[in-house]
């Protein structure tokens, strides 16, 4: 399993940089100029030092090199200088955003948090809603709870989030005025009262990215269950005598949740990308609409550096789903 | 004397796979009213428009924000236009644009598949781009994408058509991956078959054994994806007006009427709803369609 791992990771590595290329010449392309905002009245001369600064008077391998060098080398040991107050990287240059000249990595540490609470916690409420669901519309398929089921995690797959985002806020915050439209990030939770109010503003963005999690991950629970419950092992476990309550959620759900974990480490990627949408409905400053506002500003390090991490996730959560489906399942063996 | 045996001559015809197909298909009830919906709204969207007495884009500024009524049965925007024909205009270019796309990405998909599976030498650095442009962040990048060729395509196609050859593009080549892997292993258990080897015998070209033995044979799944990626399609095209980042304003598309619609959230909370309830209803009844399709071509569910 190790050398599995190992290998794995090793194999990674040339496929991001890959990837991180495929992003370079793809923004290496675009036709925006860093210095349309300066004043008409900056000297050519100027501007050109002012372009050589931003790093872009050199030719673009160099700058391909420069960029990896600054991602993958200076970040890290600038976060390690961080944490341990040592010296490593004190004079080297960092990943500069174009929009606000500060290094993109700060700003991406600003918005991690936000971005992380509301789609962590949706990816948890999500998982907690839809297991129930599929375990229990598995066990009396074709029943009315599984009709209804069955039907509305279908329809939460359809409904597109920026399509159930508005009519939340349409419903919850236009008509019955409950909950708050607009994410308040400068929020900090001191007390009770703080608290309250954080609670109030994530129960719809947390909804909206919940039900998609929900539809998906309770069809495959369903589905997965279903494979399991016509096997002759479970005619076994009843034969002995257990408990039906052991014999579906012990017997059959550790089987069923093997195809489910799986499903669940593939799409924690994908719910970043859907949070960039639900976050420009909520106006959440987090990731999705950093890289939303540096697209449409022109920032290409930023959109390079932000676009390369999302990249670096989905190959990880590859990664981890082919590790757990080795871990959970004894027959398969990688080695 | 022996009589010769003659044998009964059935009555009825031979029953093709087809007809096996469709009695299947038709015993899921919502697969069936997934395609009767769908069908109407590609109808309406299509003839819609000759039948409406108002035109998309008529501005009638005396006739602006009223709610429904029996002239305007969805009510009117801002500028007076009859949201009605908006809708059907939109349904046509969003319908227009999943279909297209979908395509684009079935060909590219299947081509890829087929190839990969059928020939071993380049399976290996195929099946590695698939699995690249799996890995690909691809909201960012199809952002990335419309952002970096608008302009230079509506220089030369104009600002409609540029557009929507380039979401089109867009869309179809950061989606065509799922097909490719489908069919590719489907045509790595068909190429060990039996009747490919007797038609590699009598000497039949790869040409002629890719698309008269292994393609109908990949019909199937290719199908169940085609229906998906309609779904798919759609979907990413009114997310990519909603983030503003798709067809110009005044060329609408549901995804566009529904970025529009969210500035008046606040007075008039209805206009949301009619783009967005088109784009959910296509894209349940698109799925179920795909769902019945699937059950309806698989073999082990079929005649159960």
């Amino acid at each position: 399993m190790l050398t599995y791992t190992i290998r794995r990771l090793i194999l990674a590595i040339p496929t991001l940089l890959f990837i991180s290329l495929i992003i370079f010449l793809l923004l290496e392309l675009a036709p925006g100029d860093p210095m349309a905002q300066v004043p008409l009245t900056v000297p050519p001369e100027v501007k050109q030092q002012m372009r050589e600064a931003l790093g872009l008077g050199e030719p673009t391998h160099i700058r391909f090199g420069k960029w990896m060098w600054q991602f993958l080398v200076v970040e890290p040991m600038h976060f390690v200088d961080g944490m341990l107050g040592t010296g490593f990287v004190e004079g080297e240059s960092r990943v500069i955003s174009w929009q606000t000249r500060s290094p993109v990595m700060d700003i991406v540490a600003q918005r991690m948090p936000q971005t992380l609470w509301v789609v962590a916690m949706s990816y948890v409420v999500g998982i907690l809603i839809a297991m129930p669901i599929g375990i229990y519309s598995a066990y009396r398929q074709y029943s009315v709870f599984d009709q209804v089921g069955t039907f509305v995690t279908m329809v939460g797959y359809s409904v597109p989030p920026f399509f159930s985002g508005v009519l939340v806020i349409v419903i919850f915050a236009v008509q019955l005025g409950w909950l708050p439209s607009i994410y308040d990030t400068t929020l900090v939770v001191v007390d009770w009262a703080t608290f309250k109010k954080q609670f109030m503003q994530m129960v719809l963005p947390v909804m909206v990215l919940a039900l998609q999690t929900t539809a998906q991950i309770s069809r495959f629970m369903r589905a997965s269950m279903l494979d399991n419950l016509h096997q002759d092992y479970v005619r076994t476990a009843r034969a002995k005598g257990l408990s039906e309550w052991s014999v579906v959620m012990v017997h059959v759900l550790r089987n069923s949740m093997i195809p489910v974990v799986t499903v669940i480490a593939l799409g924690v990627p994908y719910i970043f990308g859907g949070a960039i949408i639900t976050e420009q409905i909520f106006k959440v400053n987090g990731l999705g609409q950093l890289l939303i506002t540096s697209i449409q500003a022109n920032d290409l390090p930023m959109v390079q550096t932000v676009t390369f991490m999302l990249a670096v996730l989905i190959v990880l959560f590859n990664i981890i789903a082919d590790i757990l489906y080795g871990v959970l399942d004894p027959r398969i063996r990688y080695d | 004397m022996t009589e010769l045996m003659i044998d009964p001559e059935p009555d009825t015809p031979p029953r093709g796979k087809w007809s096996d197909v469709w009695d299947q298909f038709k015993s899921h009830r919502g697969a069936l009213l997934g395609m009767f919906i769908f069908s109407v709204i590609v109808l309406g969207v299509i003839l819609g428009p000759f039948l409406w007495p108002y035109d998309a884009t008529f501005i009638d500024i005396r006739a602006r924000n009223q709610g429904p009524s029996l002239a305007h049965p969805m009510g009117t925007d801002q500028l007076g236009r009859d949201t009605m024909a908006r809708m059907m205009a939109g349904g046509r270019t969003s319908i227009a644009v999943g279909m297209t796309a979908m395509l684009l990405a079935l060909v590219l998909g299947s081509f890829i598949g087929l190839v990969a599976g059928f020939f071993r030498r380049i399976d290996g650095p195929l099946m590695r781009l698939t699995d690249l442009f799996l890995a690909l962040p691809l909201l960012p990048l199809l952002l990335v994408l419309v952002l970096l060729f608008r302009e230079p395509l509506n220089a030369s196609f104009g600002p409609e058509l540029g557009i929507f050859i380039l979401i089109v593009v867009a869309i179809g080549i950061t989606s065509w991956m799922p097909t490719a892997r489908i069919v590719r292993g489907d045509v790595l258990a068909l190429k060990e078959r039996e009747f490919v080897l007797a038609a590699r015998s009598i000497g039949t070209t790869n040409f002629r054994l890719i698309t008269r033995h292994v393609l109908p044979n990949v019909m199937s799944p290719i199908m169940v994806s085609a229906t998906l990626g309609i779904a798919n399609a759609i979907i990413t095209e009114s997310a990519l007006s909603f983030l503003g980042l798709g067809f110009p304003p005044d060329f609408p598309t549901w995804g566009r009427l529904l970025y529009d619609a969210t500035n008046y959230l606040q007075q008039y909370p209805e206009r949301v709803i009619w783009p967005g309830a088109a784009i959910s209803l296509t894209v349940l009844s698109v799925n179920y369609l795909g769902d019945g399709l699937r059950d309806a071509l698989d073999p082990r569910i079929r005649g159960r």
